[in-house]
Order: C-alpha cells, then structure tokens, then sequence
C-alpha cells in the first residue's frame, strides 16, 4: 500500500505511526506551509553561480541535466529567503523575494 | 503434566517475578538500579552475572532513560522487559504514551507504591492509577503466585495484541512477603511463551521503516483510534492465553475473580493483596449469614466493562475500594469506573467508595468486615447519601 497516494482511514493504517517504506519524504510538500514569501526567479538577471541551488536547505531549486539553473520546485520551497540573499547578481539579484497570498 | 515440570519454591513477589523473568529470558533488561527500584531488578541483576540469562541488562541513569531503552530495543525486535515502582513509573510517564503510542509489547513489573509527597515508600495504588490511561494493559496480582503466572502470561499478551503490559503487585505486602509459588521447569515456560514474532523490525535493513515520525493533523488522530482499537479488543487475547495457562497451570484466569460472589447481597471490588483478606472477611461474614462476596478486578486495562455489570447486577449495595486517592473530588478511580458501569443496569444498586490503604496503611479482616457491615443499612435503605468514604483514617 502507498501511503502517500491520499488520506487513509484509521483501519489501513500499519500500526504505530510506522512508515512501513523508504524515501517517503519525497512525497512530504514541505512547500505546504511556505512562509507568506516567495522566491521569483529572472532568468535574465541570472549569472548561473548555482549559488542558489548550493545554500537552498531543501530541494527547491531545479537544475537541467547540463547543470543549467532552472526555475523553482516550490513544492519544497519553505520561503526561507536564503537564495535570494545569497544570490550575487549586480546590479539587480535575479531572486526577488514576493509577497505571496495563500 | 508430569511431576516433574513444576517445582514449589519459597519466594517473595519480587524473587516470583525475576524467576519468570529469568525463564522467560528476554533479550534485553533496562532499568534503574537503585530506589525506588526493588529487589526484583538485583535477583534478576545476580541471573546475569551468574550467566543463567542471555539478556543485555542496561542499567541507566533514570527510570525516564529505562523506559525509553525499552523502546528502542522492542522497536529493534528485542524481546525487552523492566520494572519500576512509585516515583520510577512517574518519571517514566512521557515514555509510557511513547511505547504504547508505537505498540511496543514491552512487559514491567510495576511494585505499587506511593507517590511522594509526602515522602512514603509503601504499598498504595497511586503510581500505577496514575498511568491508567497511558494504553498499557493492565494486570494485577494478589498474591506472588499471580506475580508469577501473570508476567508469564503477559509476555504472551503484549506480543500477541502489540500492546506494552504492567504486572501489578502491591508494594512489599507482595513484593517482600515470602509465599509458596508453584514454580514450571524452563523448558515449559519457553514452549510457554514461544519466540517473539514482529511485523515490522527497525533494524531490519533489507526493509526499512520509521519508526516515531511526526504525524499531525492529517494521521494523529486515526493513528490514535487506531491503539484504542488494540486496547479495545485484547480481552479475547487475554483470556485465550488465560486458558492456554490453565491448561498448562490448572490455574483459571479472567479478567476478573468473583469470590462468593453468585448469591451475595453486599459485594465489594477491589484490586491487589486486599482481595485475599476480603476473601478471610467473606469467609467469617458467612458464617455470621451475612451474604456478602468479592469481585476482584484482574484486568483493569482494558475494563472489564460487561463482566463488571453482569457480576454487580442484582446487589443490594456495593463497596469499591480505592487504595488511590484520585484526587477528583468524589472519589477514586476504580469507584468512577464501576459506578459508571452500572449506569446501564435498569436497577443500579447503592454504591459507595472506600480509599483505604494509601501509604502501606494497613487494612486488615476486621477493617474488610467493617465495610461489609456500613453496607447492611446502605442496602435496606436500597440508597446510599454519603458515597465516598474513608477506612481506617484518623479524624
């Protein structure tokens, strides 16, 4: 049984809380309870340092298979607020934090 | 059953304990060494050191750190076990929820005693009520032979109902008193108790597992259900290892014990050693024609709730006895619960509440029969004003 695929009544659950299987914090949105802030990314603003993807404490940030920066995976993004101070793009950052309504 | 398989031997409850303990062989032991622990963890300490045992015994540093080295272990698949009294079951408290919250089958010897304060290390019902509604099942004892045959049979019922169980026996009137118990070889106690089987083992690295992750607003509350279902269904369990035991004991478990009870008009309820001298006080009242009779509580966790009100129907007037004070208010926790019971029946007998006992205070057949005569006015009255009451307490 997946446990991830909806929400399941008391009777199917494996007892004790256990998560029966690995990996299962793939399927955890962490971008659920994001802060009320959000990263946008300007591609055009963007140096590809990859900075971003090095200090996001997540896995917000996509990456090509040619190691090119992509857009956000804001499913994991918690709006923490790290990349776009870290971002080192002059004279305008390429991440802009946004007010987001939820 | 031949002879030879069973052996009387002189033992205190404590001694009973660790000897089912020893032939039960868990894999691991963790507990506490010094006070509030008990004798029972030093006679089981000296199996380990004699070799006789092949138990890992972690001694820690609190009886918090015991119960939470227990969790680990029967979360790792280790058959584990431990004991505690008073004011160790009280620091174990957080971790209590954590083991039956995992439904880990982990099986303690609880030696009642008083909590503190006042500072008191005698036989009282205060630290086990206490955790009464942690989910662990609960066992009580009369005597050292019910020390022994209930810890054996609790291994049983916590492996099978993934559930952790309490064995209680009252502080020093069970645990340092020297009984006769009839004792079985080893060999019949493994058959007994068999190997531990699990669904889910945490180091079992080909299938990995979490165990205590953070379950919030979308799982707590059917995870929650779902152990209340465990508690709510163990009875059969219990009783089906009961008879398993007495076919192996010739001595019959339920989950609880009517003395005298069929025919009697005044009933008292009442857990631990105190049923024995009921039993005594029973015995003269009868003589005397006074029909009076004794439901003992065995299994309190789960509550015998339908046995309870079937044996209590019919009687003119009942005492519960309480050797906790509860502190509600109105009464003791045993007292609320039987009270509640009966609330179904189209006839509710009188009913009054005893706390007695607390601290060691001793209560002895003249005080049982005490009870038993306060009840004759209550049932010709068929009504009661004054329900919660003291015995034996100085105005």
């Amino acid at each position: 049984m997946k446990l991830t695929d909806r929400l399941h009544g008391w009777k199917e659950l494996p007892i004790g809380g256990i998560i029966p299987e690995g990996g299962t914090s793939k399927a955890y949105k962490t971008g659920n309870w994001r802060t009320g802030k959000k990263p946008v990314w300007h591609p055009e603003r963007c140096i590809q340092c990859l900075f971003c993807w090095i200090y996001c404490p997540d896995d917000a940030i996509f990456v090509t298979e040619d190691g090119k920066r992509a857009d956000f995976n804001y499913d994991y993004c918690k709006g923490c607020g790290i990349c776009a101070r870290e971002c080192p793009a002059k004279p305008e950052k390429a991440i802009e934090m946004v007010d987001e309504l939820r | 059953m031949v002879e030879k398989t069973k052996e009387l031997m002189a033992l205190t409850g404590n001694e009973a304990a660790a000897y089912a303990m020893k032939q039960i062989n868990p894999d691991v032991v963790a507990a506490y060494p010094i006070t509030p622990q008990t004798e029972l963890m030093q006679t089981f300490a000296q199996y380990v050191a004699d070799g006789l045992v092949d138990t890992e015994l972690v001694a820690v540093e609190s009886e918090h750190s015991a119960m939470s080295a227990c969790v680990g272990a029967a979360a790792a698949g280790a058959r584990t076990m431990t004991a505690t009294s008073s004011q160790g079951l009280a620091l174990m408290w957080e971790v209590l929820y954590i083991a039956s919250g995992l439904r880990l089958p982990i099986v303690m010897c609880v030696i009642n005693r008083a909590l503190s304060a006042p500072i008191n290390i005698h036989g009282d019902h205060s630290d086990a009520m206490g955790a009464r509604d942690a989910c662990w099942i609960q066992l009580w004892s009369e005597n050292a032979q019910e020390v022994y045959d209930n810890v054996l049979q609790a291994m049983r019922i916590a492996e099978e109902v993934f559930l952790p169980v309490m064995v209680n026996f009252d502080g020093f009137i069970i645990s340092h008193g020297v009984e006769v118990v009839e004792t079985f070889s080893d060999d019949v106690v493994q058959a007994f108790v068999g190997e531990r089987k699990s669904p889910y083992k945490l180091l079992d690295v080909d299938h990995p597992i979490t165990v205590g992750a953070l379950d919030l607003q979308d799982y707590y509350m059917e995870h929650k259900r779902s152990q209340a279902e465990a508690m709510r269904t163990a009875m059969p369990t219990i009783l089906k290892v009961a008879e398993e035991f007495a076919e192996i004991s010739g001595r019959k478990y339920g989950a609880i014990e009517q003395y005298r009870l069929d025919d009697a008009e005044l009933a008292i309820v009442a857990l631990g050693s105190s049923c024995g001298t009921a039993k005594d006080a029973i015995d003269e009242l009868r003589e005397e024609g006074i029909k009076a009779g004794l439901l003992k509580i065995r299994v309190f966790r789960p509550f015998p709730w339908e046995e309870i009100k079937s044996a209590l129907a019919g009687k003119k007037a009942i005492a519960v006895m309480d050797r906790a004070e509860g502190m509600s208010g109105v009464g003791g926790p045993v007292f609320h619960e039987i009270r509640s019971c009966l609330y179904d029946l189209p006839q509710r007998p009188p009913i009054v509440n005893y706390i007695y006992g607390l601290g060691g205070r001793d209560v002895d057949v003249a005080d049982i029969k005490k009870v038993f005569r306060d009840l004759l006015p209550i049932a010709s009255a068929g009504k009661v004003e004054d329900f919660y009451r003291y015995l034996g307490v100085r105005e």
